[in-house]
């Protein structure tokens, strides 16, 4: 019993350290900037890089617009087939599942035959235009787990009596929707943001692709031309992901005992 | 002019009719019961009621007003669910008063209203729980109490108990009937439950295969079952294949043993077979029990059940059951007795259907 103990540390601290080796070297890396010693140069120099911070906030505006274009998408889409259209919900997550099976630089260059500036819909035409473009296509990549996230939580519900429930005292469909369905699939609906964050604040090849300035072709820069920054970015890229997956961590835990605040 | 009239409804799933030509008319204030076993399309015509379900064909009027152009939130018609169907992240208070805040009243109204029907269901002092910290009792009475509130036309009961405990289930379904009776509230209450339906209802409509096969007093319901349906379905019975004798004289033979009916035979000739039913309580084996029909025959069970001893017995080839009260003296025939059971001959009912 002891001896498949330890066997199971040692194998657990082997995969541990197959992903913490490589991110301690990078960390240490990022902090040798001065000759010597150990500083945080390369941090600070990353974040009084004015393109690093236009990058870094466009990218997180992109996340929000792309999170609340996203939710008002999947939660209605979702409760629309667990209601409705039962039959068609292998359809929707086969249609949801595209993202994850065609590459994003197909989607993008679908993106760019289909709307360029001597298109029917020429969203590429002007820079606010592909922002708008560039956010649809983050919802594209960002849809396998929002839809997922909120189909599970939907799951917990019984979304056609909670319906019907309401409709008998007299609510309307968006009274239904905001204050019956979208409370009780809150949990799902955080987890999907915080995952499409973590995307979205990562995704090169699409903004890339639409020429947009956003976090992911900064990262791809910066590594291309300097030494100590790249390895700051990277930490500082985990970090924000680390963040967003504690916050989903810590919003599962709240949602779980919610219900008892009062 | 009735307040409730269901005429001709019919409805279908696909190329499956589940309801046929249903007609009914509810009075105001009067408790009917929608019984039947599972897939009889009680629910069905229930749905129809609340605008969940559009009928095939057919009317649905409330208080003179026809309903099928109305949605279902614009009917002001209250439901209880099976599964309660409270919404898990408001409180008690707020489900309460979901339908008096979408009604519009302002937040003093509401407050009154929500503190008067929580002391309806006494659990006034539970307004700040979420159903999730309540017993599936509690639950319900919340559901009902969010159902009345904003003092709907008709009440919808969908298997309110059925999730619930036995004993929870008789005091509850009490509750619901004085709540019923003193709010003066129309009430359709579906059940496969007869005896939470015989024990709250002002009538009953026995459902088979989508059709009233009887419409009823629980009374009427219980002695005078119309079909062979309802006679079976309906508490316990003793269906008897019977020959008859003599149609003119009403006399028929159970096994080898003669009883003349009370109830004229109809349309029948000698030798042809009738179906009868007696209630097991109908009749008695104590000596100088009363009646003026006996059958005799040999015990070939006894099943103790709490307040009565069911005892069987053969009569030729039909067995038929027996209740006796339990009391500490009694003692119970044994299997191979030969005993006499009797009973009244008007208790022996003729099945036509």
């Amino acid at each position: 019993m002891k001896t498949q103990k330890i066997g199971a540390w040692i194998a657990i601290l082997f995969g541990a350290s197959y992903f913490i080796i490589p991110l301690i070297a990078t960390f240490e890396f990022s902090l040798r900037m001065r000759r010597g010693e150990y500083t945080f140069d390369a941090y600070r120099s990353v974040f009084s890089d004015v393109q690093f911070r236009e990058s870094f906030s466009y990218s997180i505006v992109m996340a929000i617009l792309t999170i609340v274009f996203g939710i008002l998408l999947v939660v209605p889409t979702a409760y629309w087939v667990r209601l409705r259209l039962p039959q068609m919900r292998p359809v929707v997550e086969f249609i949801t599942l595209m993202p994850l099976v065609i590459p994003a630089i197909v989607i993008v260059f679908g993106y760019l035959r289909l709307y360029n500036s001597s298109s029917f819909i020429p969203f590429t035409g002007s820079a606010r235009g592909t922002d708008l473009l560039l956010m649809f296509s983050f919802m594209t990549l960002s849809l396998p787990y929002m839809y997922r996230s909120v189909d599970t939580a939907m799951r917990t519900i019984d979304v056609a009596t909670l319906t019907e429930a309401a409709q008998s005292l007299g609510a309307s469909w968006p009274t239904i929707m905001f204050k019956c369905i979208f409370p009780n699939v809150m949990s799902g609906v955080l987890s999907g943001a915080f995952i499409t964050f973590a995307i979205v604040i990562g995704e090169f090849t699409m903004p890339s692709l639409l020429n947009r300035p956003a976090f992911g072709p900064y990262l791809q820069l910066i590594g291309a031309n300097r030494a100590y920054e790249p390895p700051a970015l990277a930490i500082i890229a985990f970090a924000i992901t680390w963040a967003s997956m504690a916050l989903l961590q810590l919003v599962s835990r709240f949602s779980k005992s919610a219900p008892s605040k009062p | 002019m009735s307040f409730l009239e269901l005429t001709g409804i019919q409805k279908s799933f696909g190329p499956v009719r589940v309801v046929h030509d249903f007609d009914m008319t509810i009075e105001k204030g009067e408790f009917v019961s929608f019984l039947g076993p599972s897939g009889c399309g009680k629910t069905t015509v229930l749905r129809m009621i609340a605008g969940f379900e559009t009928p095939s064909g057919g009317t649905i009027k409330i208080n003179g007003k026809n309903q099928e152009s109305l949605k279902p939130n614009q009917r002001n018609i209250g439901m209880v669910f099976q599964a309660y169907a409270l919404f898990p992240n408001m409180t008690v208070h707020d489900n309460v008063a979901f339908g008096l805040k979408i009604a519009g009243m302002d937040k003093a109204a509401v407050d009154a209203r929500v503190k008067e029907m929580l002391g309806l269901i006494h659990l006034g002092h539970l307004a700040d729980r979420f159903p999730y910290q309540m017993s599936g009792g509690q639950q319900q009475r919340v559901a009902l109490a969010r159902a009345l509130a904003p003092k709907p036309q008709v009440l919808l009961l969908d298997e309110p108990l059925s999730a619930l405990d036995a004993k929870i289930r008789v005091s509850l379904r009490e509750e619901i009937r004085m709540i019923q009776q003193q709010l003066g509230i129309t009430t359709v209450f579906v059940t496969h439950d007869q005896e939470e339906a015989l024990s709250i209802s002002d009538r009953i409509v026995v459902m088979n295969s989508g059709r009233a096969d009887q419409i009823g007093s629980p009374f009427d319901i219980y002695n005078k079952p119309a079909t062979r349906f309802v006679a079976s379905f309906v508490g316990t019975l003793n269906l008897i294949e019977a020959t008859v004798v003599d149609p003119a004289s009403n006399r028929i033979s159970i096994g080898d043993q003669g009883i003349t009916l009370r109830e004229p035979l109809g349309p029948v000739k000698a030798g042809d077979t009738v179906s009868l039913a007696l209630r097991p309580e109908a009749g008695s084996i104590a000596e100088g029990a009363k009646g003026d029909t006996a059958l005799t025959g040999q015990v070939v069970s006894t099943n103790f059940l709490g307040s009565v001893i069911r005892t069987r017995m053969k009569v030729g080839d039909p067995v038929i059951s027996f209740d006796m009260f339990n009391a500490p003296g009694l003692s119970p025939p044994a299997v191979g007795d030969v005993v006499t059971l009797r009973f009244t001959a008007s208790d022996l009912l003729i099945i036509r259907e």
